[in-house]
């Protein structure tokens, strides 16, 4: 285990757990008006006297209370997240320092044009180059993560076909696709039909043929797919839709493998959106936030969420309210501006080397493939892009799962790939280091996997049972399910009567 | 490029042990035809320096050095260097979503404290980890009570915030959700009358905003007797989350959906910011969104892990709850490092900094002839003024003496377009409200 070694970490309890009345962590300067007493001010029945249960604590134990949780975290500064499909790549600290700008971070979304010439440009600048990479024509900066960029493309071909007289009923979405895919259909108003992939792990276009009806209004696809595969026929299959007067549809999850290399706007894509903490480095914070533009091609333009960006005659910036064939809106104001601007210093940061970038990826995924395929399964033998899929079933003779040799990494100083995932390969192991892993972390990640694999036949149990070096070892989940504890209570006096006597 | 940790030697070093000539091979899978020859046409490269010099440029293109009296769903509110100094570390910056819960537990203990924080705030029993922003937090309430309830129609103040209710149009346009809106009285509350036996029967949820969108406070007990009286929902949006440290939390409500910006989130021209569903624990089940919660190790350690998740897309794809996946949880950290800085005095001394800022606010400008106060309700730090010409012309003149005025409520409401809504703040300097009172009078006095 090269890359990891046992340090001390802090024990700590809840904020709550130190709390005592009178501690304060905030003064706020001296009141410059007449004081008003609230619950007079308000009315009596509007009034509150203050949040019970609210924390009582200094500065200095916030402080030590989240750095101490903060330790407990594994994260892209520690080292690689070989997680696929997420595309845990570097997030670079100038773009926090630019999103803090005063002038930038104190701007409010409803003030008027010409005081906000500035948040606008930056809007503007970042579809531009957007419509670049993906080679596309109009672009929305509006949804606030994938998954709302998903609905949004969706309600844009909805619009679409409902203007030419009929939405149709159907999305069509292959069984490798991402659980958001048909959640988002749904909330569009269509049905989903699943569709399998063939033994390649890709459209069978044959099948395809089949199934795209006149109901059909859309195929949604990722590509690269979530084997990491290029999907060989993509020409083909937009074809297949477009003779039929249906859409094509690209997840652009796994854009990291495809910017400067080609653009989805010259493979027939007709809408796509984009995951900026993803391919375009902005963190990831825990879960979010992040933000989900859509491309679309110029028939798509008019349905566009308002408002949208637009630059006038003049040169100047505006927003374009008046738009009678949009879809609406889809959440409040610009969209998630301060991942925006993030995602354009990426972007300005890189310029056309994001080439580069994305050959490394593709280069790092590769390497590990190389010299992991002789000891784990490679369920699809195709040429890997910017993530490769392993299955555990080596493994599993021995009695060790995807889950057990990914909690085992932890051991090693790795975050686990993802697991599970695709749902079309059982026991999958996917692995996607991205551009930002150095060949030094790549060959550490190998030596872990390799050493994992000779652990499974050695000593499974150790697998099995780990990991060992955390805070905490596997937790109950299915005790936290079937009695849910979704917050925290003060102990009632009994229960402290208990604890005291224990 | 500084971002690639590689050496042209490793590279082909790499490409060596892979087997493959040159990086073009590694690309072959993608029909030749559609691999570009020329590179992107994009801006750059450029260094930290003239990036930095970039966004400062574009930083001085907006309104810094101005005073802005505007509200409206986002608010100017202390923040602090701690708590922006905290959320910074790259522990929490830069982790991944936490389901691997042995190396998360300071991002999973920090959303159940958010969960917890949340519940006291709103005075419901369990709270998610976090929705986008208010305006789909509050779609995705109106689309849970309609799980719930098994009903179709929902009746929505006209004085929700007008965004807000553009956003719930669209999603509900494909859904077969009947929206209904209710308008106001003279108080600026919603017009209880037009709330009869016809329009309540088969109703989903009466779906109010407190403070709503004109500064005013809804009552909200005689609005959960009615919404209750015939098996509908209460959903309460709260775009002004320091308000509930003075004003009643929305107990009545079944669910409310909150926009958290207010609690330490910079305006940052719209987002990102935080949204909260809260409600009822016996609803938990059909709440979208990630929850964490509290379990053991083998051990008997206290640890925490994201639970419920069949309710989620991930494991129950087109029959999920919500297809909501990435939400906004470095956003919920920092609102979580906020309160616990603030803490129950300092939210409470905040709040009353607020309605003590917008009263003498209130007083300064009803002196100016013909600025009058409308929307007579209980208000908190925003209240509607009638002005005697329209609110555009005013904020053309005001933003030459470097004010942003009220917002302009004729954009959404064609009857108001001599109404603007002021917010005053306790970041506003009493200086600044009467600066704004001089210059409006002189404005009012000039000819048109």
């Amino acid at each position: 285990m090269r890359k990891a070694g046992r340090h001390v970490s802090q024990t700590e309890g809840l904020i709550f757990e130190k709390s005592a009345t009178g501690k304060r962590g905030m003064e706020l300067p001296p009141l410059d008006v007449p004081p008003v007493d609230p619950a007079k001010a308000l009315g009596r029945e509007f009034a509150r006297d203050g949040v019970r249960g609210f924390p009582e604590v200094s500065e200095i134990e916030v402080v030590r209370h989240f750095t101490r949780l903060s330790t407990w975290n594994y994260a892209i500064d520690l080292g690689m997240y070989p997680l696929g499909s997420c595309t845990m790549k570097y997030n670079p600290r100038v773009n926090e320092f630019a999103a803090r700008l005063e002038g930038l971070a104190g701007e409010h979304p409803s003030q008027p044009a010409q005081v906000a010439q500035g948040c606008l440009r930056i809007l503007h600048d970042l579809q531009k180059c957007l419509l670049a990479i993906t080679g596309m024509d109009a672009v929305t900066l509006q949804p606030a993560a994938g998954a709302q960029g998903e609905l949004t493309g969706l309600l844009m071909i909805r619009a679409y076909l409902e203007n030419q007289g009929n939405p149709r009923k159907k999305v069509l979405i292959p069984d490798s696709a991402h659980g958001t895919n048909p959640a988002s259909v749904v909330i569009a108003g269509y049905e989903v039909q699943n569709i399998k992939s063939n033994a390649r792990g890709q459209i069978d276009t044959d099948h395809l043929r089949e199934f795209v009806s006149g109901d059909v209004a859309a195929l949604m696809l990722t590509n690269p797919n979530t084997l990491g595969v290029f999907e060989e026929r993509i020409a083909e299959i937009a074809t297949i839709l477009h003779e039929r007067g249906a859409l094509l549809y690209m997840d652009g999850a796994n854009m990291n493998a495809l910017a400067g290399i080609t653009r989805p706007g010259d493979f027939g894509v007709d809408v796509m959106h984009l995951n900026l903490h993803k391919t375009f480095s902005t963190p990831h914070g825990g879960g979010g936030p992040g933000a989900g533009p859509v491309t679309v091609k110029k028939m798509l333009e008019p349905y566009l969420p308002v408002p949208t960006v637009v630059q006038k005659e003049d040169g100047t910036f505006a927003l374009d309210h008046n738009r009678p064939k949009s879809v609406g809106r889809v959440r409040a104001y610009c969209g998630n501006f301060g991942v925006l601007l993030r995602a354009l210093a990426y972007t300005l940061a890189y310029g056309p080397g994001i080439r580069q970038a994305t050959e490394d990826a593709v280069l790092n995924a590769n390497y590990i493939r190389k010299n992991l395929e002789d000891l784990f399964d490679l369920p699809y033998n195709l040429p890997s892009m910017h993530e490769v899929v392993f299955s555990d079933a080596r493994q599993k003779a021995h009695g060790a799962s995807t889950m057990d040799i990914a909690k085992r990494l932890i051991d090693y100083g790795f975050h686990p790939y993802t697991t599970a995932f695709p749902l079309i390969v059982p026991g999958a192991m996917m692995i996607e280091p991205t551009e930002s892993e150095s060949k030094e972390e790549c060959d550490l990640f190998i030596e872990a996997m390799r050493s994992i694999a000779a652990e499974v036949e050695t000593n499974p149990e150790l697998v099995k049972t780990a990991p060992h070096s955390t805070r905490v070892g596997r937790l109950d989940e299915v005790a936290a399910a079937r009695k849910p504890i979704l917050r925290w209570k003060p102990a009632t006096e009994k229960e402290k009567e208990l604890a005291h006597d224990a | 490029m500084r971002y690639l940790p590689k050496s042209p030697s490793e590279r082909q070093e790499m490409l060596a042990a892979i087997g493959a000539q040159s990086i073009e091979e590694l690309f072959q899978s993608i029909p030749e035809k559609f691999r570009l020859r020329t590179p992107l046409a994009l801006p750059g490269p450029l260094s930290e320096t003239e990036i930095i010099q970039y966004f400062q440029a574009r930083a001085a293109e907006n309104a810094r050095g101005y005073t802005s009296f505007l509200g409206a769903g986002v608010y100017c509110h202390l923040r602090s260097v701690t708590a922006d100094a905290l959320v910074q570390r790259g522990e929490f910056l830069t982790s991944y979503t936490p389901y691997q819960a042995e190396i998360s537990q300071g991002t999973l203990t920090a959303i159940f404290e958010f969960q917890t924080l949340m519940c006291q705030l709103t005075g419901q029993e369990v709270a998610n980890a976090s929705m986008y922003d208010g305006s789909t937090a509050l779609t995705e309430a109106v689309l849970m009570a309609e799980r719930l309830t098994g009903r179709k129609r929902v009746l929505v103040a006209r004085s929700v915030h007008p965004e807000y209710r553009q956003v719930l149009a669209t999603y509900a346009r494909n859904l077969g959700l009947e929206i209904e809106e209710i308008g106001f009285t003279q108080s600026g509350q919603l017009d209880r009358a037009a709330l009869d036996k016809t329009k309540l029967a088969d109703a989903a949820a009466i779906v109010v905003q407190s403070p709503n969108f004109f500064g005013v406070l809804e009552e909200l007990p005689t609005l959960g007797e009615a919404a209750h009286g015939t098996g509908a929902l209460l959903v309460t949006s709260i775009a002004e989350a320091v308000s509930l440290g003075a004003v009643r939390p929305p107990t009545e409500a079944d669910i409310v959906a909150m926009e958290g910006q207010s609690l330490g989130v910079a305006p940052c021209y719209g987002g990102p910011y935080v949204g909260v569903i809260a409600t009822r624990e016996k609803f938990v089940r059909q709440m979208p969104g990630r929850l964490a919660g509290q379990t053991t190790d083998a051990e008997g350690r206290r640890g925490f892990v994201l639970t419920l998740a069949t309710r989620e897309q991930h494991i129950r794809r087109e029959k999920a709850t919500s297809n909501i996946c990435t939400n906004e949880a470095l956003y919920a950290l920092a609102a979580t490092i906020h309160l616990c800085l603030l803490g129950k005095e300092g939210l409470r001394e905040q709040a009353s900094h607020n309605i003590a800022k917008a009263r003498f606010a209130l007083a300064e400008l009803e002196k100016i002839p013909g600025v009058r106060r409308v929307f007579t309700g209980p208000f908190f730090n925003e209240f509607t003024l009638e002005f005697p010409r329209s609110v555009k012309m005013i904020n053309t003149a005001l933003l030459r003496e470097k004010i942003i005025g009220p917002y302009a409520l004729g954009t959404h409401y064609p009857e108001l377009t001599k109404h603007g809504v002021l917010c005053v703040t306790e970041t506003t300097p009493r200086a600044e409200i009467e600066r704004m009172a001089v210059a409006l009078r002189r404005i009012l006095e000039s000819p048109v």
